[in-house]
């Protein structure tokens, strides 16, 4: 498997959060210390169903210097492909699971005067290791943390709690508050980075807001992980490995080629790294790209695809792999 | 004589104006002031009434750029009579700046890296700041042995103001002081230097 090196970890405690999030702690079966990691990182973590490999990436919201365990939360999705599912109805605590080496896709710039932190519902957790390090370092930041109801939604009161009520607006939808990003993005002082995690159409609201605020695009950051959609089921061949692949419905085509025994290489699995890009050789149909890697005019020009996301509806398609 | 192909050498794209600036904050010197003025048809009510212009005239005093950029009916028209006044005033301006400001620098080489280094320090990014080379190709040079600046040099290799040595000019760029390196060429031999070219008039 191409996304680097995997560490056997042991489940040391699953913890019940909010309604349909939990907490899971993974500590090294070998008992030496986890790598490093920093602010933002993310980890692939990998769930053996039943003989099945599903592999989904998770932020990792311990502190970074605390390097005994690592620490993600999981959001039950609904209409899950079974990556949340599994997670939550599944693992237990005392199971041995594999964790990728941390990458970080969502690194804070370190120049910047103030982090301003944006997060949607679960896309709060990058930002809880990011606090930890902007506190040991010293760093400006503020975090402004947008959900649905309160019951639904994971650790506001301990960030509240942690850094104090200047430092953490929360705005709860179901008590009829919105956040003023208008005001927030004209009121920052030069030096600012913008950082958001959380749904997509939250992203792209913020990341216009900020662009029409007159923001550079260098001082904003986002970080999304797409899911593989469901579709139609298709075939790929794979033009150096020989191999035809069958993806199913459920399935992306990634999982479908490691299934099928070929190594591909990927980072974030959901479509924002560019690592499994993949080039296409032959295609008599359409690719329905998924990414938000590559740009609308690579899109069109249909010689490249994202395997981890994208899916493929027609006659043929061969794959460089 | 050069040492080319370096790549901290900057590249200036031009100015553009950003439209959905807050703020546009114009820092031009000498030549530089024609960078703004062909940008006059994209210069619109809005942009104009959210503009300020600081510009020191140097090399090009006479040919009545100041004119034609107080023409141009700017929030702001300011001319500072040396380099120096120009970036403490550019200092104060981003020291309560917020973001959405956006600062174009244009004219030499020197003076962009020096303004470009005052918006570093208030935690602009280097690719956000917008940038034309405008004029004189005249560089600002730091001598690495005696860490002397030596402004407005035009030949390499040329001779320290500071510390007399003779010193090529590389290509290579430091951010951090807006200028070119310096570098001994003859120490092993002194006196043996090739002849001086005009490289950067
Ligand atoms: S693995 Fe990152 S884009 Fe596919």
């Amino acid at each position: 498997m191409s996304g680097g090196r995997e560490i056997p970890v042991r489940v040391t405690k699953v913890t019940p959060v909010a309604e349909r999030i939990k907490r899971f702690r993974f500590e090294r079966l070998d008992g030496k210390p986890l790598p490093y990691f920093s602010g933002g990182a993310h980890v692939i973590v990998s769930m053996n169903d039943f003989g099945h490999i599903r592999r989904n990436a998770y932020s990792l919201m311990s502190p970074p210097h605390d390097c005994a365990a690592y620490e993600i939360s999981v959001l039950h999705v609904e209409g899950s492909r079974g990556g949340s599912t599994f997670m939550h109805e599944r693992v237990k605590e005392g199971d041995e699971m594999n964790v990728s080496y941390p990458v970080n896709l969502f690194q804070p710039d370190w120049r910047a005067r103030k982090h301003l932190l944006i997060a949607g519902g679960i896309g709060i957790t990058p930002f809880m290791a990011m606090m930890e390090q902007f506190t040991r370092e010293g760093a400006n930041f503020e975090l402004h943390y947008a959900m649905r109801t309160r019951d639904r939604s994971a650790y506001w009161k301990e960030l509240a709690e942690r850094y104090g009520s200047q430092r953490i607006k929360i705005y709860c939808d179901a008590e009829g508050m919105t956040m003023p990003l208008d005001r927030l993005l004209d009121s920052q002082l030069l030096g600012t980075h913008l950082y958001v995690c959380g749904p997509s159409g939250m992203i792209d609201g913020v990341l216009r807001a900020g662009m029409e605020a007159g923001w550079p695009e260098q001082n904003l950051h986002s970080e999304r992980f797409l899911s593989s959609l469901p579709g139609k089921p298709f075939t790929v061949e794979l033009v150096r490995s020989g191999k035809t692949v069958r993806v199913g419905h459920h399935e992306s085509m990634l999982e479908a080629i490691e299934a099928a025994g070929v190594d591909a290489s990927f980072l974030c699995r959901g479509g924002a790294c560019g690592q499994c890009e993949t080039e296409v050789v032959n295609c008599d149909g359409k690719l329905l790209h998924h990414d938000v890697y590559l740009n609308d005019e690579e899109k069109a020009a249909g010689r490249k695809v994202m395997i981890c996301v994208s899916r493929f509806e027609g006659k043929t398609l061969h794959l460089d792999l | 004589m050069l040492v080319a192909g370096i790549k901290s050498r900057p590249l200036y794209k031009g100015l553009t104006i950003e439209p959905h600036a807050k703020r546009h904050i114009f820092a031009l010197e000498g030549e530089g002031a024609l960078a703004l003025i062909d940008q006059k048809a994209a210069l619109d009510l809005t942009i104009l009434s959210r503009s300020e212009i600081l510009y020191v005239a140097r090399g090009s005093k006479g040919k009545g750029h100041d004119t034609t950029l107080l023409g141009l009916g700017t929030d702001v028209f300011w001319t500072a009579p040396t380099i120096a006044t120009l970036l403490s005033r550019l200092k104060a301006l981003l020291a309560t700046a917020h973001m959405g400001v956006r600062l174009y620098v244009a004219g030499t080489e020197g003076f962009i890296g020096q303004a470009m280094m005052v918006g570093l320090d208030h935690g602009m990014d280097s690719a956000s700041i917008i940038t034309e080379h405008r004029g004189s190709l005249a560089r600002r040079v730091q001598c690495v042995h005696c860490k002397g600046i030596n402004e407005e040099v035009t030949a390499s290799p040329f001779t320290c103001s500071h510390c007399g040595l003779t010193l090529l000019v590389r290509d290579h760029y430091s951010r951090r002081l807006g200028a070119f390196q310096g570098v001994n060429i003859d120490a092993e031999d002194p006196g043996s230097a090739p002849d001086p070219e005009e490289l950067f008039l």
